[in-house]
């Protein structure tokens, strides 16, 4: 008998699983990223096609990484390269989807993790982009899963490690990014949020179950748009919560960390 | 824009091309102790840069003599790093450094030690992503100034790296130009290498043959050396060629408590005692004291955290994921 109960890192993990279509093509990070392509890998899409920046191509992924290098991500791979060579498929468009955490995100879904404060004195300085950049910069759409709060939805982030849509509309093209890319999706432990097409501002396209949209808004230091075609999240499933619970983290590596 | 950071590790290519004309393309033994190669290879000043992804196929025993002989005064790239760098920041080794990414262990965690380093504001950093720093080796590779890149344009990581934006001569499109960057000493491990420096690399290779080609001095730490035939037979394993190596050390369990993949697995038990201990000033002072400066070799250091057993174990933990490795 499968659990019902679920804790909100369960809930982001299986509601981001359903995002990819089979065949598709991403680049993940370390974390909730890995575990909820590993969860659509085994349940929803077969044919993920994962890379990681170190270099490794197409594992089929046994256990949940340490990190985005280990042994674990060979697992089973069909090439191990480089990572330039990692980066140049994302700058050749071959990767669908980017994969990321992040500390400080803004309502173009621009993300920050470098620091707080000032750059060169900062009050706390985070490890830095490391291949966030590259992902969201070349990517064709970007994926965020953060959990929701004021502190991390803030448009006074002090430093963009990573672009969303910049300053809005037009802003990437005219930056020199690659044309019809950026953020597509932020899935927290409250919503998913997407993005308008006009304004590029993030939007709430569905809640989940247990939240209001003023859950969601109280709980983001800016004002979200909300979609015409409003849903509720469908709740995670028996098999989703059994395979990502016996399969996916068994050593509740990432689902028993507490979503903050 | 053009990036505000200080450009380090840059090089004109025709000086370069001067330095690998004089630089000795003889097949001749390179064999040495990891005393010697770190007292011979590494001077106060030189930009350094270290193989493999921070947790993972890190010359771990050559950072720990380069701490045992109080190397300092160096500039470094923090690239896909952090238990290495974390390592060169614990013993004061760098002022400044080209930044994509360090101090947490990713998924474990971070020292609180190095973190405040970082803030104090005592290090210099010039910003990068993981994929900028990857080409920025790979131009010097191509014996280049630069490359141009679609990423970091528009963000603050563009504006306090030291790239300059650029247009391209046939599309009229913005490129970001991101300068080659020619260290002076490389150090790598890898799973096998000859005498003379043909080396061997199993899975990722993350910037590595890059990083041999660009750098003026190659370091190579080898889990085992091997015959030349092991080369002469299968020349497609020569992942790194004789003729951009200056040392080769041997340096069986080097990566250790780093992941060696198809040799052994990461040492979770002790890299989160070494988050323990990094959370103070105390505690860092105490863990270099006890497992490198009372240490005369690493493994004695090794021996400190279960020794054989515990490489046994994480070889069997390897074999579970990877399987063994047979050449």
């Amino acid at each position: 008998m499968v659990d019902m109960e679920y804790n909100e890192m369960e809930l982001m993990i299986c509601v981001a699983s359903r995002v990819f279509e089979d065949g598709a093509s991403v680049s993940v990070g370390t974390g909730v990223p890995c575990a909820a392509a590993m969860l659509s890998q085994k349940l929803y899409a077969p044919n993920l096609l994962i890379t990681f920046e170190a270099g490794s191509v197409a594992p089929i992924l046994p256990s949940m990484p340490l990190s985005v290098g280990d042994s674990t991500t060979m697992s089973r791979a069909l090439q191990t390269t480089s990572t330039a060579d990692a980066m140049e498929m994302l700058q050749r468009g071959l990767i669908d989807y980017c994969f990321l955490g992040g500390a400080q995100i803004d309502m173009y879904g621009n993300l920050n993790s470098t620091v707080i404060g000032d750059y060169r004195k900062p009050k706390v300085r985070f490890p830095g982009s490391g291949g966030a950049n590259d992902f969201a910069s070349m990517s064709w759409r970007t994926i965020v899963v953060t959990p929701q709060s004021k502190r991390r939805f803030t448009n006074s982030i002090d430093f963009i490690t990573t672009p969303g849509y910049l300053t809005g509309p037009g802003a990437r093209e005219k930056a020199g990014l690659p044309r019809n890319t950026g953020p597509y999706r932020v899935i927290t432990n409250m919503a998913v949020l997407g993005f308008d097409d006009k304004t590029k501002r993030m939007m709430i396209e569905s809640v989940h179950p247990g939240y209001t949209i003023e859950d969601v808004q109280d709980n983001t230091g800016f004002e979200l748009l909300v979609s015409e075609h409003l849903k509720e999240t469908a709740p995670p499933t028996k098999e989703e919560l059994k395979i990502l619970r016996e399969e996916v983290d068994p050593f509740r590596a990432v689902i028993g960390k507490k979503a903050q | 824009m053009d990036g505000v950071g200080k450009l380090l590790g840059f090089e004109h290519p025709d000086d370069m091309r001067e330095f690998f004309r004089k630089k000795s393309k003889k097949l001749e033994p390179k064999l040495m102790g990891l005393g010697e190669a770190v007292d011979r290879f590494i001077q106060e000043g030189d930009y350094l840069a270290l193989g493999g992804f921070g947790l993972v196929r890190i010359p771990m025993a050559f950072i720990h003599e380069m701490i045992r002989q109080k190397k300092g005064g160096l500039k470094c790239a923090a690239f896909t790093s952090n238990l290495d760098t974390d390592m060169l920041a614990a013993g004061k080794m760098f002022k400044e450094t080209d930044v994509s990414y360090a101090i947490a262990f990713e998924a474990l965690g971070f020292p609180k030690i190095i973190r405040k380093y970082f803030e104090s504001g005592e290090i210099y950093t010039t910003e990068w992503s993981n994929g900028a720093l990857g080409w920025r080796y790979k131009a010097a590779a191509m014996g280049l100034s630069f490359l141009p890149i679609r990423s970091m344009l528009g963000t603050d990581t563009q504006k306090y790296s030291a790239a300059k934006e650029i247009t391209c001569p046939f599309t009229g499109m913005k490129y970001l130009a991101v300068p080659a960057l020619y260290p002076d000493a490389a150090v790598i491990h890898v799973h096998a290498a000859d005498i003379y420096g043909n080396s061997y690399i199993k899975g990722v290779l993350i910037a590595d043959i890059d990083i041999a080609k660009a750098s003026k001095k190659v370091v190579i730490t080898a889990e085992r050396i091997v015959p030349t035939e092991f080369f002469r037979n299968n020349p497609e394993r020569t992942k790194i060629p004789f003729y951009l190596v200056d040392a080769v050390v041997k340096s069986p369990f080097g990566s250790y408590p780093a992941n060696m993949p198809y040799e052994y697995f990461l040492d979770v038990e002790h890299l989160r005692e070494m988050l323990e201990a990094f959370s103070d000033e105390e505690g860092l002072k105490r863990y270099l004291d006890e497992n490198i400066f009372k240490c005369e070799t690493f493994f004695d250091f090794i021996n400190l955290h279960g020794g054989m057993k515990k490489i046994q174990y994480l070889i069997d933990k390897e074999n579970e994921i990877l399987g063994g490795y047979n050449g």
